[in-house]
């Protein structure tokens, strides 16, 4: 079915506006698309983080669907027990709606506190979509490293000193990750590109088993960049293929878009301040090791794409 | 009259068997020794169809309770069990399950905490989780742990607080027993159909679960939660006076023995309170009036009536397998010495902590217990208010 705008721009918000993100925020983005993208009844669970306390500051909340924050590392198994006690309830005939399961994390709650939790849920293979919000950095403490951090970027614990030029080492993968760990479907998504991110979700949720999907979700408070850039640096993320759009389903790789021409990482690198210091003359070299390792990902890449078709 | 029908069973194979019988609708655990068992005897009635449960096998503990957190939350009736460091791995969302007022039912076969680590008997792993806002019922034998489960929903799902059921591992939960189960309809007219006030489940009324409250709410929220554990107490009661009317079996807050003429007073959770009947017994032969105070419900600690049971002793000796490092005397011992402290007549109490790691407690080592309890009767004076007995020094 194709992605109609009009169609969508007439469905219900079930993240309302009045939630205290910052403006510019990528995860408000990422999650009123995907929420528009399910037709059913959706059940969200949140781990901590920025979308969570700025959503839910008591006695408001910005959620016009049955929502539940426990704690950080487990937003995976608390929405595993919510779909058993559906599975359950579905089962003994108290239940009759097919709802939609949906957990959101940041980078943070999923590439590493949650990081055991998520594949634990995979594995177990509950009929839910995981969602990873990727801002690259812990940003609800106030824009500590992750390992969703790349390589190079300033963050406040991985600052730039006199010896360290911010982040030393490459961003795990965690796409690949769970991937190769078997789950249904893996897909890897950006708020640039809506038409594909929805496509994937309505995917994710016809899908009887596990699902994940990471976001690029730009902060402009922890990249340094204007609140009005978000999607524009999203999109040069895309076009510089520094995060390409894939999905692995059932073992099978595909890549969703080919840049027309791959822009040179600096244009997704250069608008950023949390990469200004790669700028120096003395971070040349830094800049061209992360052009390497783009080009080496995008290569591998395609050749699994066309190995495992 | 029905003929009773009586069965041999391990601890763990009892609390199983309970569970089958409440056929939860969800199950989310973890294994641990002791508890292994439970979670085993479990998956068979799962994987041959005996039960409803969707059994969730997660991949820990912290995991476990999380699952039932969002199972509960979604209106699911929603059990588990575990051990040691398994509830200590689960401690966060001990306090998340208490606060979110979810009434998930869970059994703690008791074992030591590391370090160094030990797989056997004590009570450190539940007095850590003591202050979490779970409710707390312990048992001395397998007949008990089966019973506490089985009220344990009553209780959870009446007050909307977790319950957490405990019996000593290895000791209670890998002893065979003869037990007398209740007929499987019997359960399920006791615990009856569980009818969640909310549920994440109902789209048609969303709601959210788990939000931040700042300064200006949390204080009112742990405050009201604060209140809503002096209603524990009586539905306690009601539940056991219903349960005896099926049964015959009777509970209460705590179970007294030979206590209501007696002059020294031992208190004593779980399966030593066992061996200390058997010391008293021999002790009352002889003429001495000794008796046994065995708390059931722990947490919400029931002040008054304890403090009426415990008012005409002369002399108390409460027996911790726990201990408080750095702090003052056991957990039980310093819960029962502070509430002795508004009567006009205070008994002398002392405090023995024992049986750490699974150390047997042999019915000498009670012996002297009493011996030296009854030394502080004739003297009238503690000498030392802490002592670890049967350990060496």
């Amino acid at each position: 079915m194709p992605v109609n705008i009009k169609e969508l721009s007439r469905k219900e918000d079930r993240l309302t506006g009045g939630h205290r993100l910052c403006a510019g925020c990528g995860a408000s983005i990422a999650v009123r698309q995907i929420l528009l993208a399910i037709d059913k009844p959706v059940v969200v669970a949140n781990a901590t983080g920025c979308l969570e306390v700025a959503t839910t500051i008591y006695p408001y909340t910005a959620w016009k669907t049955p929502w539940i924050h426990s704690a950080f590392e487990n937003a995976a198994s608390t929405i595993s027990g919510v779909e058993a006690a559906y599975q359950s309830l579905k089962r003994q005939g108290k239940i009759t709606e097919d709802i939609a399961f949906v957990a959101f994390g940041g980078d943070g709650g999923t590439y590493d506190i949650g990081f055991q939790a998520l594949s634990g849920a995979m594995e177990r293979n509950h009929r839910i979509l995981y969602i990873c919000y990727d801002n690259e950095a812990y940003m609800n403490t106030g824009i500590q490293r992750s390992s969703a951090t790349p390589m190079g970027a300033w963050t406040t614990t991985s600052p730039v000193g006199k010896v360290r030029p911010g982040k030393l080492g490459r961003k795990k993968d965690i796409v690949a990750s769970i991937a190769e760990q078997g789950a249904a479907y893996v897909a890897q998504a950006s708020i640039s590109n809506f038409r594909d991110l929805i496509e994937k979700v309505r995917k994710a949720v016809s899908i009887d088993g596990a699902s994940f999907i990471n976001v690029l979700s730009p902060c402009p408070r922890g990249w340094r960049t204007d609140t009005s850039e978000t999607v524009n640096i999203a999109r040069l993320a895309v076009e510089t293929c520094f995060w390409p759009l894939y999905e692995v389903e059932n073992g099978k790789w595909k890549i969703n878009y080919v840049p027309r021409q791959k822009l040179p990482v600096t244009e997704y690198l250069k608008p950023q301040g949390r990469f200004a210091h790669l700028f120096r003359p003395e971070n040349a070299h830094l800049l061209e090791e992360i052009q390497k390792e783009v080009d080496a990902k995008w290569d591998l890449l395609q050749k699994k794409a066309q190995l495992l078709q | 009259m029905k003929t009773k029908k009586l069965i041999a069973l391990e601890g763990n194979q009892a609390i199983a068997l309970a569970m089958k019988q409440i056929d939860p609708d969800v199950v989310a655990a973890y294994p641990i020794t002791p508890q292994t068992e439970i979670v085993q005897v479990f998956s068979e009635y799962v994987a041959n169809g005996e039960v409803h449960t969707e059994f969730v096998t997660v991949e820990s503990e912290h995991s476990a309770m999380s699952a039932c957190i969002g199972a509960s939350a979604a209106g699911a009736r929603t059990m588990t069990a575990t051990s040691s460091q398994g509830l200590a791995l689960m401690w966060e969302m001990l306090y998340i399950a208490s606060g979110a007022r979810l009434p998930i039912v869970m059994t703690v076969v008791n074992r030591a905490l590391s370090s160094p680590i030990n797989i056997h008997c004590d009570h450190s792993d539940a007095m850590g989780a003591r202050d979490s806002g779970w409710i707390q019922l312990w048992s001395e034998t397998a007949q008990e742990a089966y019973d506490n489960v089985i009220q344990a929903i009553r209780i959870a799902e009446e007050v909307n607080l977790p319950v957490m059921v405990n019996m000593d591992g290895f000791i209670t939960s890998h002893a065979e027993e003869v037990i007398e189960p209740l007929e499987d309809e019997e359960v399920k007219s006791f615990i009856g159909e569980y009818k969640p006030i909310r549920s994440l489940l109902d789209v048609e009324h969303p709601f959210t679960v788990g939000p931040l409250a700042l300064q200006d709410s949390y204080f009112e929220f742990k405050r009201s939660q604060a209140e809503a554990y002096k209603r524990v107490i009586p539905v306690v009661r009601n539940v056991a006076e219903e349960f005896a009317r099926i049964t015959g079996r009777k509970y209460d807050l705590f179970e007294t023995y030979n206590l209501e003429d007696a002059e020294i007073g031992l208190v004593v959770l779980n399966s030593t309170a066992g061996t200390a009947k058997e010391v008293i017994d021999v002790l009352r032969r002889e003429g001495k009036k000794v008796g046994l105070l065995k708390p059931r419900l722990f947490r919400p600690l029931p002040v008054e009536e304890l403090k009426g049971a415990l008012s005409n002793l002369k002399v108390i000796g409460v027996m911790d397998r726990a201990d408080t490092f750095g702090g003052f005397g056991g957990p039980l011992f310093t819960d029962i010495r502070s509430l002795l402290y508004d009567l006009p007549n205070r008994p002398l109490i002392t405090d023995y902590i024992y049986g750490l790691g699974g150390r047997d407690v042999t019915m000498d080592q009670i012996y002297k217990v009493f011996e030296n309890l009854e030394s502080i009767y004739r003297t009238g004076r503690v000498e030392n208010l802490i002592s670890y007995i049967g350990v060496r020094e």
